[in-house]
C-alpha cells in the first residue's frame, strides 16, 4: 500500500486558468508514485461556455469510475464552479478556493476549506500565470495525495520543453501554495 | 518491458495501431474521437504512412475498403453518427471478405444526439453494422490499457477471418488519460494476403467484389461465412469474471459502464452482499457460455448500460430464462454513478433473500 492518500478530485474554473494542466500534473505525480490514476476532462460545449473542469483519481486499486461526482477534494477557480461543485464534496473533504477571484464563503461546516488568493500571490511573487500551481501546492499540503519531492519531479517532467525555463517558477509556486 | 506512460484513450488507440503495423488511416473528424485522427495526421506521414481526411465518412470507409482490397493494414475511426454513415461500406467489406479496424468512440444518439459518452450503439455494432446476413468482430475494452492491448488482436483476427473488426469505445474511454504500457515497436510482419488485388501479372486475377447476381452462389458464400462465424464463436469470445465464484447478484456490463459496475460491486462486497461482475470483452462473439455458467450459482442478474437496455437482450438469451435479469441504465450522455448501481444491487440482494 502506498503511504500517500487516495484522491478523488474535481478541479474547476475558467478555460485558460490551467485547470486541465493542473489535473495532468496531479495524475502524473500519482503515476510517478507507481499508483493507479485517471484524468477525465470535460469537453465540448461545456468548455465553450467558458468553464473547464476535470476529474482526477489516484488510488492503489484500479480506478472504478473516472468521472468524479462526489469529490473528496475540490479546487475552484471561479464563481460558477464554486456554485456548482462545493455542495458535491463528500463530508470530511477538502475545498481549495481561489479567493482573489471568488469572494463567497463556503457555508458548509463539514469540509475543510482553504481560501488562497492565488492570483494576487502570483502577481506579488513574479509568478504570473501560475495561480493554478499555487492552489495545487495547497491541495498537496492539505490532502497528502503525494510528496512535495514527487510533485517537483512532476513539474520537471510535464512542463513542455519550450517552457523549461519556467520549471523553477512552477516549483516556487508549489511551495508558496503549500506554505500559505 | 516498456515504461508506463500517461496517455489519452484516443491517442493510445492510434499509437497502438501504428505499433501493430497500421500505416493507413482514412477518416472524418467528429467529437469525441478527433484526437485519434489528429494523432494519425501527425505521425503517419513521418513513417511512410498515409493519413487522409476524406470529404465524408462514406468516402473514408470506401478508402478503407480500397486499401484493404490492396492488402494494406488499414483503419478508420469515428463516433456514432459517423459510424451510421459508414455502415454501407462496412457491409460491402463483409461482402467482399475484407479486413479492417473500425473504432467507434460512442456518443449519445439518435441523430446527431449529443457528444457525451454513451453505449447506445450496441445494437448497431452487434446486430446490424450494415445490411445483409453478417457479423463483424466487436471488442469492448474497459480501460486505456485494454484498448491498447485489443488493437493488435483485432487486426490479427480481422486478417485471419477476412472480416472487419470494431472496437466499441465511448467518449469517456476516448477522452480520459490513464497509465498505459505500450507494446514494443518491433517490426510487425503482416500476414500473407494471397487474395489481395495488388497486381498479379500472369497469375489468375484477384477480385474484391460483393455483387453476386446468382442466388445459389450468394447463398453458398453467406453460408461459408457463417461457418467461419461459428468457429469464431467457439474460439474467440472473451470475458472477465470478477468475484463471481460465490456471487448471488451477477452484475454484467461492458466498457465504461463496467468500470462503474465494478466499483459498485466492490462496495457491495464491503457491505457483505455477494455480488460479482461478468464483463464481456467481446460483444460479438458474445460470451454466452460464461452466462450459462454464472446462471448455475447466481440468484439474479443485473445488466448495467449507458443506454436504454440493448445488451440486456443478449444477456437474457444467454441466461435462457433460468434466472431473472434486471436492467439499470442511463442514456443521452449520462454516466451512471457507482452509488446508483449499488442501490440496484441492494434491491436485487433484498429481493433474493
Amino acid at each position: 500500500m502506498s503511504e500517500n492518500r487516495d484522491l478523488n478530485a474535481v478541479l474547476a474554473g475558467f478555460g485558460g486558468q490551467g485547470i486541465l494542466f493542473m489535473g495532468k500534473a496531479i495524475a502524473y505525480a500519482g503515476l510517478l508514485d507507481g499508483r493507479e490514476v485517471s484524468w477525465l476532462p470535460s469537453y465540448g460545449p461545456e468548455m465553450r461556455g467558458g468553464t473547464a473542469n476535470c476529474s482526477v483519481c489516484i488510488s492503489d486499486e484500479q480506478i472504478g469510475c473516472p468521472l468524479v461526482t462526489e469529490p473528496d477534494a475540490l479546487i475552484v477557480m471561479n464563481r460558477p464552479s464554486f456554485e456548482k461543485f462545493v455542495s458535491t464534496v463528500k463530508p470530511g473533504g477538502t475545498v481549495v478556493v481561489e479567493s482573489s477571484i471568488i469572494s463567497a464563503k463556503v457555508e458548509r461546516g463539514d469540509v475543510s476549506v482553504y481560501y488562497v488568493p492565488a492570483t494576487t500571490l502570483a502577481e506579488q511573487h513574479g509568478l504570473n500565470g501560475l495561480a493554478n500551481i499555487i492552489l495545487m501546492g495547497k491541495l498537496l499540503e492539505a490532502t497528502g495525495f503525494s510528496a512535495m519531492e514527487t510533485m517537483e519531479k512532476t513539474m520537471e517532467k510535464i512542463v513542455p520543453a519550450k517552457k523549461a525555463h519556467l520549471i523553477p517558477k512552477n516549483i516556487e509556486a508549489l511551495q508558496l501554495g503549500a506554505a500559505y | 518491458m516498456s515504461q508506463r506512460v500517461l496517455m489519452k484513450g484516443n491517442e493510445a488507440l492510434a499509437e497502438a495501431a501504428i505499433r501493430a503495423g497500421c500505416r493507413y488511416f482514412f477518416g472524418y473528424p467528429i467529437t469525441p474521437q478527433t484526437e485519434l485522427a489528429a494523432y494519425m495526421a501527425k505521425r503517419l506521414p513521418k513513417i511512410d504512412g498515409c493519413f487522409l481526411q476524406a470529404e465524408s465518412e462514406i468516402a473514408a470507409i470506401n478508402m478503407v475498403l480500397g486499401a484493404s482490397a490492396a492488402g494494406a493494414r488499414v483503419m478508420t475511426s469515428s463516433s456514432s453518427p459517423g459510424i451510421s454513415l459508414k455502415t454501407e461500406g462496412i457491409s460491402y467489406m463483409v461482402g467482399s471478405d475484407l479486413p479492417a479496424l473500425i473504432i467507434n468512440v460512442q456518443r449519445g444518439g439518435p441523430g446527431l444526439g449529443g457528444i457525451q459518452p454513451s453505449q447506445a450503439d450496441y445494437w448497431q455494432a452487434t446486430k446490424a453494422p450494415g445490411h445483409g446476413d453478417l457479423h463483424i468482430l466487436v471488442f469492448a475494452p474497459d480501460s486505456v490499457q485494454e484498448m491498447v492491448d485489443t488493437v493488435a488482436n483485432a487486426f490479427a483476427l480481422a486478417d485471419e477471418y477476412r472480416m472487419p473488426a470494431m472496437i466499441l469505445a465511448d467518449g469517456m474511454l476516448g477522452q480520459m488519460m490513464e497509465p498505459v504500457t505500450l507494446p514494443e515497436e518491433c517490426g510487425v510482419t503482416l500476414p500473407e494476403k494471397s487474395w489481395a488485388t495488388n497486381g498479379h501479372a500472369g497469375d489468375a486475377r484477384n477480385i474484391a467484389n460483393s455483387l453476386y447476381i446468382d442466388a445459389v452462389e450468394l447463398e453458398s458464400l453467406v453460408r461459408a461465412r457463417f461457418a467461419r462465424y461459428a468457429e469464431i464463436e467457439e474460439k474467440h469470445s472473451q470475458h472477465e469474471a470478477y468475484a463471481l465464484e460465490d456471487a448471488e447478484v451477477v452484475v454484467t456490463a461492458y466498457g465504461a459502464s463496467a468500470r462503474v459496475a465494478k466499483a459498485a460491486v466492490r462496495e457491495a462486497r464491503a457491505k457483505g452482499i455477494k455480488a460479482g461482475l461478468l464483463r464481456p470483452i467481446t460483444l460479438w462473439p458474445f460470451p454466452k457460455k460464461a452466462y450459462e455458467d454464472a446462471a448455475k450459482t447466481a440468484k439474479s442478474f443485473l445488466c448495467v448500460e449507458m443506454s436504454m437496455g440493448q445488451m440486456v437482450d443478449d444477456v437474457r438469451l444467454a441466461v435462457g430464462g433460468k434466472r431473472p435479469v434486471a436492467f439499470y441504465g442511463r442514456t443521452g450522455g449520462i454516466i451512471p454513478t457507482p452509488a446508483e448501481v449499488l442501490g440496484e444491487i441492494e434491491k436485487q440482494a433484498g429481493g433474493t433473500e
